[in-house]
């Protein structure tokens, strides 16, 4: 029921991840109905990553979505939550290791202990993928997707991905959105906002892109996203395309942000299949309506540089 | 399953240096750990760690004394280089280890396949954080015991105990991250060094300070950290300890500059059923070790033949810093 990616041959895949903010339920349902009409994505992960509290408000709408992406075409992915220690947490997961008729993406290792051996399963770039040994272990156990973790140097990746060429598993990379960084026990909006993790009344809602974080000489650092720290700028992976595709990087991952991301996607698949160039696809990039700066990926040691806020306003 | 019996807790202890090493058995350490003088283990800094030579005498000069040494090689490998993760497991198992202390799994698979003999743990650095997950490293890997990420209450780690096949092992003392360890890069994105892949966070040799305007600068990278006006003393620019703004807060966003300290909670902890006790600070000075080893022996072995903890016991030890018991005392919720 996936698309092929693991044949060098064939196009990498461009892959929409999980939403990874608060968003509101209809807003949620609505961008998934416009992605399943309209993006020009292979494959979209649906699932609460960040903080089970967020769960209950879509999880009942869960199934209409699956549905109405798998109608569109599109490969459904299932996301676990990343940091699991609940009781209710691990029964999340539980529920979705048994769902059928989806893929699973894990962003812990406790969804295996759910998982019948030859159940095959996705590894996001949550999970510590830095060496052939794991990637190994991980295939042997089932995986057949690893999206790998944005803080690898791109010599890093190219290996990997030689490796996953080599045992047919597909890799892939973080190629757009804010980068994950961090997860905590501790929710970071609740505490700016002076109010508990169990009474935070939801307040990482106000912020459907995150909210950023600046030094205190107002340079852009970081954000934060409930219990999640990001990168302040968004990163793509636009000049690094060629490379990474000819050394066996098969799928790229757009993280949503609250911005047009079909036109997101339209504009990576017209990168990946070489009909614009990384400059074209920068500037296109800035008018799809993303509130959030852009900047180059890590892989490539592209360090944030601290860019004032008001100048960075223009 | 957990015996019912009460059985005296391990304290494991922090070994940077031989001398280290030696301070703390003869403070009263049950367990050292400590790790290779390479990017295989997460204290990767210069001056400090072990060469083959020094761990194997190490070893022999605890095991003469009845301690036990856990060796640290658990930082993730490079694409390429895992052959130097892989002599690291065997030359502590050469050199009598009592255990290795791993993060990455193909380590883990490496030294389960090679060194079948070798007790594994499970480092802080797996961020293992629940009962199944445990079960999968457990039961596939034969992990024997797992060191718990910081961001557990009391009752979590109790409810964890009950469910698993293996020992736990937590933090009472030291530095406290804020973020679930092994899955932190806030690190890497300021400098491009990593806790991952070459055992550093916030590395002093991105660190810099700059007067400005009559303040102090403390800067990680490229990044302000913090601000002091000139006479207060300026905090070493640990990156998720730092000041920062976000929408109309301004403060210690991840955490205030505190340490942890958990000795008030030691008899919680054994009720909860875990096996050992970790002071963090590979990092720290002999005379560091020997006071908070020394207090920490006190503190358990006071327990143990039901005397009261000493309140003010580990307060000195914190050297200024404010402490907390972190997440344990669920004030995080």
């Amino acid at each position: 029921m996936s698309e092929q990616t693991t044949n060098e041959t064939t196009k990498p895949a461009v892959v929409m991840g999980p939403v990874l903010f608060n968003w509101s339920v209809e807003e949620w349902v609505d961008f998934h109905a416009r992605i399943a009409d309209e993006a020009e994505v292979d494959r979209v992960h649906v699932g609460e990553v960040v903080c089970s509290k967020r769960e209950p408000f879509w999880a009942d709408r869960l199934p209409e979505v699956i549905e109405r992406l798998q109608r569109g075409g599109k490969t459904v992915v299932v996301d676990t939550l990343a940091l699991v220690t609940l009781k209710r947490e691990r029964q999340i997961v539980a529920d979705l290791a048994g769902l059928d008729g989806v893929e699973l993406e894990i962003n812990d290792f406790s969804p295996l202990v759910h998982l019948a051996p030859g159940r095959r399963f996705a590894v996001s770039p949550l999970v510590n993928v830095y060496d052939e040994g794991t990637l190994g272990v991980l295939a042997k156990r089932g995986a057949w997707s690893v999206c790998l973790p944005p803080e690898l140097p791109i010599t890093q990746v190219e290996a990997l991905a030689a490796e996953g060429r080599r045992i047919g598993v597909e890799t892939q990379v973080f190629a757009f959105g804010r980068l994950p960084l961090a997860i905590s026990g501790r929710c970071y909006h609740a505490r700016v906002h002076g109010l508990a993790k169990d009474s935070c009344q939801f307040v990482c809602n106000k912020d459907p892109d995150g909210l950023a974080v600046d030094t205190l000489d107002g340079e852009r650092f970081l954000a934060i996203n409930g219990v999640q720290t990001m990168s302040q700028a968004a990163i793509a992976v636009l000049d690094e395309c060629e490379r990474l595709v000819a050394a066996g990087v098969s799928a790229f991952r757009l993280s949503p942000h609250h911005c047009d991301m079909g036109a997101v996607a339209r504009i990576f698949r017209d990168r990946l299949a070489g009909r614009i160039d990384a400059a074209e696809a920068r500037s296109r990039l800035g008018t799809v309506g993303l509130a959030v700066p852009l900047t180059g990926p890590m892989m490539t040691g592209t360090w944030p540089v601290p860019t004032p806020r008001a100048a960075a306003r223009g | 399953m957990n015996a019912p019996t009460r059985i005296r807790p391990e304290l494991v202890c922090p070994a940077g240096t031989p001398a280290a090493l030696r301070t703390a058995v003869e403070a009263g350490a049950d367990a050292i750990y400590c790790g290779f003088r390479d990017e295989t283990n997460a204290r990767n800094f210069p001056g400090l760690n072990f060469s083959p030579a020094e761990l194997a005498e190490g070893i022999r000069f605890a095991h003469d004394h009845g301690a036990k040494v856990l060796v640290a090689i658990n930082t993730f490998p490079r694409a390429g280089a895992a052959k130097l993760w892989h002599e690291a497991v065997a030359r502590a198992e050469g050199s009598g280890a009592d255990a290795v202390i791993l993060a990455d799994l193909g380590v883990v698979a490496h030294a389960a396949e090679k060194h079948p003999n070798l007790r594994r743990h499970l480092s802080v650095q797996a961020a293992a954080s629940n009962p199944d997950a445990i079960r999968y490293w457990v039961e596939t890997w034969g992990i024997r015991r797992v060191v718990l990420p910081r961001v557990l209450s009391v009752p979590e780690i109790a409810a964890i105990n009950k469910e698993i096949a293996c020992e736990t092992e937590v933090f009472v003392f030291g530095g406290l991250c804020v973020m679930a360890e092994g899955r932190c890069s806030l690190s890497s994105h300021a400098t491009g060094k990593s806790p991952n892949m070459n055992g550093v966070c916030s590395p002093p040799s991105h660190v810099l300070y700059e007067e400005d305007h009559g303040d102090l600068v403390a800067k990680l990278g490229a990044f302000t950290i913090d601000r002091t006006p000139k006479g207060v003393a300026a905090p070493y620019p640990t990156l998720c300890k730092g000041r920062f703004t976000a929408g109309d807060y301004s403060g210690h966003v991840f955490e205030d500059p505190v340490s942890l300290d958990a000795a008030q909670l030691i008899p919680g902890l054994i009720e909860a059923g875990v096996t050992a006790f970790k002071i963090e600070g590979r990092q720290r000075s002999r005379a560091y070790t020997q006071a908070v080893v020394a207090a920490f022996r006190k503190a358990v072995d006071d327990h143990m033949a039901g005397r009261p903890i000493a309140a003010e016991m580990t307060r000195a030890l914190a050297e200024g810093q404010s402490t907390t018991a972190g997440a344990y005392k669920k004030t995080w919720r």
